[in-house]
């Protein structure tokens, strides 16, 4: 059992690097915030597929800032001190699922948010809340795997937006679709699209895994 | 110089079979009796180039994709130098594709009259998506290329992104038309043109031949620029 415990181990470690430096946490609570009171400024009651579309967008650029600091918060020194105790595959793994847990909470924080001040036309709201994790989750992953690349290319956020975007594309007009059906109660959520992006999911944490140890050495 | 092998590209045979096949091209395409259909009519012959620009562009990035793990297995510069020339031209082949398309779409889907309204509709077109996410991921690997200084990092970190977009990319394209409407023949079942009972055997007469002629001239373009670079590279390939 020991990548489990070492997975455990590196995830503990950024849960409470985040739980004492709170303050990257409420910065990107602050972001959620200000973006949202921005488009309420523009749009005061977005009609149905608007409100579907900028809670998209939302999501997409609150991943961006809530997922680029994962690697580049690690120092030169501190890498290497992972690199001698940890293999690769271990530690994508663990921020992977960090980043998972960070961008599920934002999510739901922003909908909260969202809800409040562009009004809630969504009338299946459990099946809502569960593709905003599903589409947080995915989102999460595809730029967790983004900011490692950002980070070895010593580039800020500017560049994982132009290398994710083409990338994420799909997903993001998967969910839209799917979201679709959550605003009346004629149309069906078609379930093999959901399992669609499960497989994508999946397929990302394993691309991830095979790809990120050549990152890693250096 | 085992090397020379793998890559020699100075003279072959199939430069020749691509002028000739592209010589039939030229004259069979415009020249040969095309099937009428309402609406294309005499512009089907276009399908002898579009078409085989977007063939090219996918099986450059394949080629792309396959130097880049190669590069990774073997950390040779030479791949990595071929990884880049391939996806360069295939963004060439891409742009090509458009215009043509471009060319096409006025002629058949356009509507003179209304041209901004026409444009957005078009342009939701899932293989325009799909084509668009392509050049914009390869746009992408060339600036992230660009950014880094290390000419090792550049070429690992650049395979690494490489292969992860295009292992994204495929799904998408496979996944694109059948979850949106299209005005493409075939558009929620996969791909038109290599389905060998609905293309009208006039058509393939010239298609295939023109698609292989089109691919070679593409490669062709890109072993001269791999060539050109191995020579401005000369002091590191060898150090």
């Amino acid at each position: 059992m020991k990548p489990l415990q070492n997975i455990w181990a590196l995830f503990r470690k950024d849960l409470l690097l985040e739980i004492r430096q709170q303050y990257s946490f409420y910065g990107i609570l602050l972001y959620i915030g200000s973006t949202i009171f921005v488009i309420y400024m523009a749009v005061d009651t977005p009609e149905n597929r608007v409100w579907n579309g900028l809670f998209w967008v939302l999501q997409l650029f609150i991943c961006i800032n809530a997922v680029a600091k994962s690697f580049l918060q690690e120092s030169r020194g501190r890498m290497l001190y992972f690199y001698s105790i940890v293999s690769p595959a271990e530690f994508v793994l663990s921020k992977l699922l960090f980043n998972s847990l960070l961008m599920l909470v934002m999510s739901l924080l922003s909908l909260l948010l969202f809800s409040l001040f562009l009004s809630n036309p969504v009338i299946k709201i459990f099946p809502f809340i569960g593709l905003v994790l599903l589409g947080s989750w995915s989102l999460s992953l595809v730029f967790t795997f983004l900011a490692a690349i950002a980070a070895k290319a010593q580039q800020n956020a500017a560049i994982m937006a132009i290398l994710g975007f083409p990338i994420i594309i799909p997903q993001l007009i998967l969910l839209m679709r799917l979201s679709r059906a959550v605003f009346s109660h004629l149309i069906a959520m078609p379930v093999n699209v959901i399992f669609l992006l499960i497989a994508l999911d999946v397929m990302i944490i394993f691309l991830a895994v095979i790809l990120f140890p050549f990152l890693w050495k250096d | 110089m085992s090397h020379k092998n793998i890559f020699n590209m100075h003279k072959s045979w199939w430069k020749i079979l691509s002028v000739v096949l592209l010589v039939y091209t030229f004259t069979a395409g415009i020249l040969m009796k095309v099937p009428r259909l309402p609406q294309l009519q005499e512009t089907i012959r276009n399908l002898y180039f579009h078409v085989c620009m977007w063939f090219a562009m996918m099986i450059l990035f394949i080629i792309s994709v396959v130097h880049a793990i190669k590069y990774l297995r073997t950390n040779n510069l030479k791949n990595d130098i071929c990884s880049r020339e391939y996806a360069s031209v295939g963004i060439i082949m891409g742009i090509l594709g458009y215009a043509t398309g471009a060319i096409w779409m006025s002629y058949t889907w356009a509507d003179p009259n209304i041209p901004s309204v026409t444009f957005s509709l078009i342009a939701k077109e899932p293989k325009l998506i799909g084509a668009a996410i392509a050049l914009l991921i390869y746009f992408a690997y060339l600036v992230l290329r660009d950014s880094i200084q290390d000419i090792d990092k550049r070429a690992r970190v650049s395979a690494v992104y490489n292969i992860f977009a295009f292992a994204m990319l495929f799904p998408s394209i496979w996944i694109l038309p059948r979850v949106l409407p299209s005005l493409h023949p075939g558009g929620s079942e996969g791909n038109p043109a290599l389905d060998f009972k609905s293309a009208d055997p006039r058509l393939r007469m010239v298609f295939y031949p023109a698609i292989a002629g089109w691919t070679l001239l593409a490669v062709w373009i890109t072993t001269i620029k791999i060539r050109m670079r191995y020579i401005k590279d000369k002091s590191i390939l060898n150090a």
